[in-house]
Formats: C-alpha cells, structure tokens, sequence
C-alpha cells in the first residue's frame, strides 16, 4: 500500500524554497510569504479503475461524480415537471395522469429539485471541484470521507427512486411532507413512500455532513501560502457558507424525518393529533402538526441560502472575470453573504403565516424577513456596479449572468409581497408563491449553474463549449422561463390555488385556461432546450476548441494549475504562493488585463495595485 | 496554545490574536490538527440534533393534554425494600462522568507516549461506556416491563415513551458509537499504531496520538448531552 502514497516527498522541495526565499531579515521585502505551517497532504494514489473513477478519493472525480449524479437526477425531476404541466395545461389529455399521481409528482418533483438536484450540485458539485483549487490546497482534508460522502448521496438517491417501485408508490403529500396527511391513508405513498422519502433525506444529511466537514476544514484550515480568508475568491465564501448553514439547518430535517418515521412505522404521535376518520377515532393523539412544520422550515429556510449563497459567490466570480472588472465592494460583497446567511436561521416562520399562529409573531418573521433585503440588495448593486464600465464580453457566460440578475432581482421583489403576513395571507397557495419561488430559488440558481458549466468547462475537461449552442440554449431557456413563470404571477392574482389536480368547473377555468396551455408549452421548450447543452457536452468533450491555460485570462487559482485540466494533488510539485486578492483586472498601469493571484508584487510594482 | 511555534508568525494574546488568526493566511486556528478541527464542526452540528429532540420533547411536553408521569416515580427503583428515586440514573450518570475523567487521562497519557497506561484508560472507559449502555438496556427492559411502549404509556401520556425512547435510544446510539471506537483505538494504541504512525482504516492520514484527543472530544460531548438529558427528562 505504500507505493499508494506519496510521503511527503514534496515537502522537502518546499521547505528549501521556504529556507532561500524567506528566512530573517527579509520581512521587509514584498514578496515575502510565511513558510507553511502544515506538512503537504499525504495523498492516497489509486492506480486500479476502481480507485480512480468510481470509488475515488480525489474531490474533483467526487466533484464531476456528484454534478453527473444530481443532473441525473435533476432531469427525472424535469421530465416529472412535464407531466404535471402535461395534466395542467391540457388536462385529461394523458389518461395515465390520476390525482393520485398527479401529487406524487410535485412531490418528487420538488425535493428531487431542492436538495437532491439544487443542494447535491452546488455543494456536492461545484464545491468538491473548486474549493481545494481556488484555496491552494491539494484535495480536501479528508479525501477518505469525502468519497463515503458521494456514496451516500448515491445510496440516498437510489432509495429515493426506488420509492417509485413500491407498493403505493412515492408520497404525495407535497415536497414540505406536512403531517398528519402526509403518513394517513388516502394520501398517496402514505406507507413505503413517506418512509423511503424520510430514509432517503437521513442518509442524504449523513452523507452531506461528511462533504460539509471536508468544505469546512478545507477553507478553515487548509489555505495555501499567502491565502488569507479575504484573498479568496468570493466562489468559496458562497459555499462556505452555505456550508456552515447546511451543518446547523440539516439537524431540523433529520430530526423531522426521523420523528416522522416513527409516527408512521412505530405509532408514536409526535406530530399526529387526535385524528377522527369516517366517524372513528385513529390510535393517534397528541401530538403536534405544528411542530413539524417549525422542524422543517428551521431546515427549509436555511436551505433556500444554501442553495443561493453558492449561486451568489459563483455569479460574482463570472462577472468580474468576464467584465474585466474587479467586484465592486469585495469586503461588503463578503460581510452580505455572512450576514445573509446569519439572518436566515431567524425567518423560518414567514412560511408558516397562514398556520394560525400568533398576529406579532408573524410580525416579528415579517420583519426579519425584509431586513434580509438590504444586504441581498446590496449584492445586486454590486453586480451591476462591477458590470458599469466593464470591458464586457458578451459570450455565453456573460448572457447567464445577467439573466440571472435580472431574474433574481424578479423573485426577490415578489418575495417583498410574500414576507409581509397581510399580504401573504391571500396570496398564500397561489401560483403567486410558485411564480416567486420558482424565480428566486429555481431559475436564478440554474442560470447560474449554466453560467459556471459554460464557464468551468474549459477547466474540467480542456476544451470549450460550443457558444453558438450556447446562446440558444440561453435565449431559449431565459425568454421560456419567463414565458412560464410571468402569467403565473397573474394567476396567482386572480387566485388559482396551487397543487390542484385540476379546476373542473370553478369560475378560473374560462380565464386561466388559456394562460395555463401557454404555460405548459413554454415549459416542454425550456424543458427541451436543457438538453442542448448536453448535446452540447458529449459534442465537444472530443471535438471542442481546446481551451489551453487560463482561457478567459482569470486571477484565480483554479486556472492556474501546472496542467489543464488539473491533475490529482493540483499543484505538481509546488503549491502555489498567493501575493493578492481574485480580483485584479484591468489594473491601471498593468501589461495585461489581469493580474493572477500568485504574481508577487515586484512584477507589478509598477503598477496602481491595491494592497489586499 | 502558547506551546504552538509557528515559523514567522507571532502570536498576539486576546481578541487582537484571534482577529490576526483569523485574518491569516493558510489556518485560521493555529496548530490545531485538521481531524481536531473537524471534531469540533461536528460537534456543533451534533448539539443542533439534540437541542432539536429536547426543544420537540419540550414542545410535546407542553402540548400534551394527558398528565405526565412522576419521573421519579417511574424511574425508581425498589432496591432492600425501600424505593429510592433516580437510584439507576444516579449510577449510570455517575459511571458515565467518570468514564469522561479516564478518557481524559488516556489523552495525557497518550501525548505523553506512555503506551501502556493510554492504553489501560481508554480500555476503562470503553468498559464504563458499555456499563452505561448495559445499565440503560436494563432500564429500557423494565420500563418495557410495565408496559411502557413508544405509542403508550400507562403511566399518563404516551408521548413520554415515544420521547424517552427515542432520545436516550439516540444518545444511547451515540455511547455505543463511542464504545465501538474505543475498543479499536485501545488496540491501536495496544498495538502501536500510533508510535509508528501506522495509516487507519476509515482515513489514509497516518496515526497519530491526537486521534485519541479526538476520541475524547466526542465521548466529553456524549457525556455533557447526558446531562442535558438527565435535566430534562429526570429532574423535571
């Protein structure tokens, strides 16, 4: 096994340089850098298939292997999205659409998008990739854990799925799983379904723990020469803390999960009231609905940042790189995503305003609610500030980018509507709260997955992307997300309920028909359109346009590996020395555009740089 | 922490060092072992799960319309004649407390690479983790005796047994856990593994004696959620 390592080889390499390049007396020179505190990693080294593609211990396989995982899943979670609009827009018209599966779908349909598609993507995904590269480091800290972390994702979507194969089928009750319906007969899925669902997100939290630990130390602890924590790309703060959120959010849903499970297998009546069924009363009471609902959105809050905070780092990254701009307000940019992060664990009941719960305190949720859109709104500033007076390239990239500005800045105004209680309570279970949510956390996310794929590309596998697919993947998905999600605001204004398997004869009918075919087309297209960029992958992973070192001229560290794409243990030989901040484009004096992280300040010294 | 050296860094004492820690480069706590620092995040997350079971039980607790039954009432034991409250828990606390004060010894021991007596500690806490989860089998068979069931009670509300089984079954999870490991890291330790920094099976770092500081950073959480429980479910 020990051939397997690599002993510390590489340290003696570094701890010379360390000797001859710092040492005493030099403090004074610029580019001086501590020597490293912490021994280089000991990496473990497979050789067999095995070790290296599927059971692999290096993070940017279990990256790639968690991306091709959740978009595996994210597309039963699309094609289910199809069927309920198939049965919205044109109902009756597929005779195999019963209510019964009808709920089932928006049920799978949303927790598949939420945490086994959204969370396990840009965690799971882009974090696994990008954190050791944009910190210096060789891998995570702890490789080992790291690949039982895919696994039990793996493990957790097969249970997930399998839900489809029992009897009953998958649960109905929603992706929130409020009880009692949620495990009482006559929804569907109250028996295997529920329980799988509830096994499935325990192993799902268990696994992300293990990731979530390694993301942690990894940035905590694990930082290259010279990376301090307000050097790093702001990719890493979204993820970070996104992180720190999922580690304290996750514990509601375990325990929810866990409790529901013994409702429904053991008869416990932790949150079954006394139930009277066609006169008779149930062996439950008790217990309490209510409680579940504040497990759950203690979870279910935190998770809507865990999904944005990734998508909020990610997206300054892209535009500051390809705006030629450094972003506007690093240090704020920083301060907002902690403090939104913070904030969110304190709002958790504005889900819950028409529960009958207490009018102050819905007040008090009301106003931490709207507090979160100073800092949220201090960020959408600072995009457009870092895009005013770029030198813009209009590619791929960039058209993401601002779709996704445009379209968060959408579904945050409509969350203004829906954080206050007065004018929640009727929106409430609307299509109004689909349009907003599907906006903020559904659209604006993806788009900025788009942006990273087409923009991370070039680094994962050594070519780009083709940018004519590109656009139209882009026109088509933006213009088509708009086309199914706009009416519905309307929809939701003249008061459409949401999750109704269909309206027979209520007066919506003659006004949302229409509206509602419209809707069901737009979504088949964008639906479609997804898979231009897979098209677009297979096609170029061989005859793409190689994309060579640092193609979009980027500071950051991920681009500046000795080989493209980066090999296991990054760095080669030598970890890489940071001398300033991701940010130092278009500097003032400068030969390039750019200046990388690792230049030391006496090339540049010439040059209007900024201490960071 | 002032032993730590760290080569061109100086360390500032207070706040002022924690704000230079913080704002450095490559650690934000100096010195401190990746596998320690992970512990600690764990920890963290951990004591998220167990506030949400006691803040559910509180909650249930509360709501329940049935009385709930006298704990020490139902936790008593009738030992020479004469009922004495708590007496079992009283024990199990005992023995799990003074397990926390081997598992500490074993750690100094450990730094201090006297193999045997590290050894000899973490084989007695081990066997005071498994007295308690003994002492706690024997609980659950007497209070399943009486008919206590996680779906009734017959002593007041049936939310009692449902929280009571399920919390200290969880926390009796996590000794059992603790016991599991120690049980590995005493023959470990036994068989030298951490003198020789010989590689383990679920890491590929090489071992190494803050493993078993590591170790007791888990059983001191398990040990203080005791008490926790205890309070609230014992002597409330």
């Amino acid at each position: 096994m020990s051939e397997d390592f690599n002993d510390n080889k590489t340290i003696q390499a570094q701890s010379s340089e360390a000797i001859s390049g710092g040492g005493s007396g030099i403090a004074t020179d610029a580019d001086y850098v501590r020597p490293a505190e912490v021994a280089d990693q000991d990496l473990y080294h497979g050789h067999s298939f095995i070790t290296k593609w599927i059971f692999c211990q290096d993070a940017k396989v279990i990256g790639v292997q968690y991306f091709l995982l959740a978009t595996f899943t994210g597309i039963i979670g699309l094609i289910l999205s199809w069927l309920m609009r198939l049965q919205l827009g044109f109902p009756g018209l597929a005779p195999f659409m019963t209510a019964e599966h009808y709920y089932q779908f928006v049920t799978m349909h949303g927790m598949i998008m939420v945490v086994y598609f959204l969370t396990a993507l840009f965690l799971g995904g882009f974090g696994n990739y990008l954190i050791p590269l944009m910190v210096g480091a060789r891998d995570m800290v702890f490789p080992y854990l790291n690949m039982v972390s895919f696994w039990s994702f793996f493990v957790a979507v097969a249970v997930l799925l399998a839900s489809f194969f029992v009897p009953g089928g998958p649960t109905g009750s929603g992706w929130t799983l409020y009880p009692p319906q949620a495990i009482l007969e006559g929804t569907p899925g109250s028996g295997w379904g529920i329980m799988l669902m509830c096994i499935s997100l325990i192993l799902f939290v268990a696994g992300f723990t293990m990731g979530g630990l390694n993301y942690l130390i990894t940035v905590l602890q694990a930082r290259t020469r010279g990376m301090t924590l307000m050097r790093m790309p702001l990719t890493v703060w979204g993820i970070f803390t996104a992180t720190v959120l999922a580690m304290l959010a996750f514990p509601a849903l375990l325990v929810g999960a866990l409790m529901m499970s013994l409702d429904n297998v053991l008869g416990t009546s932790f949150f079954m009231p006394t139930i009277l069924k066609a006169g008779e009363v149930l062996e439950y009471g008790g217990g309490s609905p209510i409680l579940f609902q504040h497990l759950f959105w203690f979870f279910g809050h935190p998770e809507v940042y865990i999904v944005a905070l990734p998508a909020f780092g990610i997206i300054s990254d892209l535009i500051s790189v390809h705006a030629r701009k450094n972003i506007f307000g690093y240090r704020m940019m920083v301060w907002a995503i902690v403090g939104i992060g913070a904030l969110s664990f304190f709002v958790w009941a504005h889900h819950m305003y028409v529960s009958g719960m207490n009018p102050w305190f819905g007040f008090f949720f009301a106003t931490t609610t709207l507090i979160i859109a100073v800092p949220t709104a201090m960020k959408v500033y600072n995009w457009i500030l870092t895009l005013w007076r770029g030198n813009i390239r209009l590619n791929t990239v960039m058209l993401w980018c601002l779709g996704f500005i445009v379209t968060f800045v959408n579904g945050g105004i409509t969350g203004i509507f829906l954080g206050n209680v007065s004018v929640d309570v009727p929106l409430s279970d609307t299509y109004f709260v689909i349009a907003h949510f599907h906006m903020v956390m559904g659209i604006a996310p993806l788009m900025v997955i788009m942006g990273a794929v087409y923009h991370w590309f070039p680094l994962v596998a050594g070519r780009f992307l083709d940018e004519k697919l590109g656009k139209w993947h882009f026109w088509l998905t933006f213009l088509g997300a708009y086309s199914i999600y706009f009416p519905m605001h309307y929809l939701g204004f003249i008061g459409v309920p949401r999750r109704y398997f269909e309206m027979y004869d209520s007066p919506y009918v003659t006004s949302a028909v229409g509206m509602n075919e419209f809707i069901s087309i737009a979504a088949f297209i964008v639906g479609a359109a997804q898979f231009i960029l897979i098209y677009n992958i297979i096609k170029t992973l061989k005859t793409g346009k190689p994309a060579g070192h640092n193609p979009w001229q980027a500071c950051s560290l991920e681009w500046l590996t000795p080989t493209v794409p980066p090999e296991h243990g990054n760095w080669g030989d030598r970890l890489p020395t940071v001398h300033r901040w991701a940010y130092d484009y278009s500097v003032p004096g400068a030969k390039e555009d750019f200046i990388t992280q690792t230049t030391p300040p006496s090339e540049v010294a010439h040059t209007k740089v900024e201490k960071t | 922490m002032s032993d730590i050296k760290i080569e061109g860094y100086e360390f500032k004492p207070g706040f002022k060092g924690m704000a230079k820690d913080t704002g450095s480069d490559q650690t934000m706590f100096k010195g401190v072992h990746w596998g320690k620092a992970m512990m600690w995040i764990f920890l963290l997350s951990d004591t998220f799960i167990f506030s949400c079971f006691l803040i559910s039980y509180m909650k249930g607790r509360g709501s329940t319309i049935i009385d709930w039954p006298n704990p020490s009432e139902v936790f008593g034991l009738h030992v020479f004649g004469v009922d004495v409250p708590l007496l079992l828990i009283a024990i199990m606390t005992f023995v799990l407390i003074t397990s926390s004060g081997t598992m500490a010894l074993a750690v100094k021991y450990g730094y201090e690479k006297n193999k045997k007596m590290c050894g000899w500690l973490i084989l007695a806490t081990a066997i005071g983790g498994l007295t308690f989860v003994g002492m706690q089998a024997f609980e659950w068979s007497k209070l399943i005796h009486e008919g206590v069931r996680p779906w009734e009670n017959p002593f007041g509300a049936p939310q009692f047994g449902s929280f009571f089984f399920m919390i200290t079954g969880f926390h009796g999870t996590h000794v059992s856990i603790g016991v599991i490991f120690l049980f590995i890291y005493a023959y470990k330790t036994f068989a030298g593994h951490y003198d020789q920094g010989k590689r383990g099976w679920f890491t590929t770092m090489k071992g190494d004696y803050v493993e078993i500081e590591i170790l007791g950073l888990y059983w001191h959480f398990v040990d203080l959620v005791w008490v926790f429980i205890f309070a609230f479910f014992y002597l409330w």
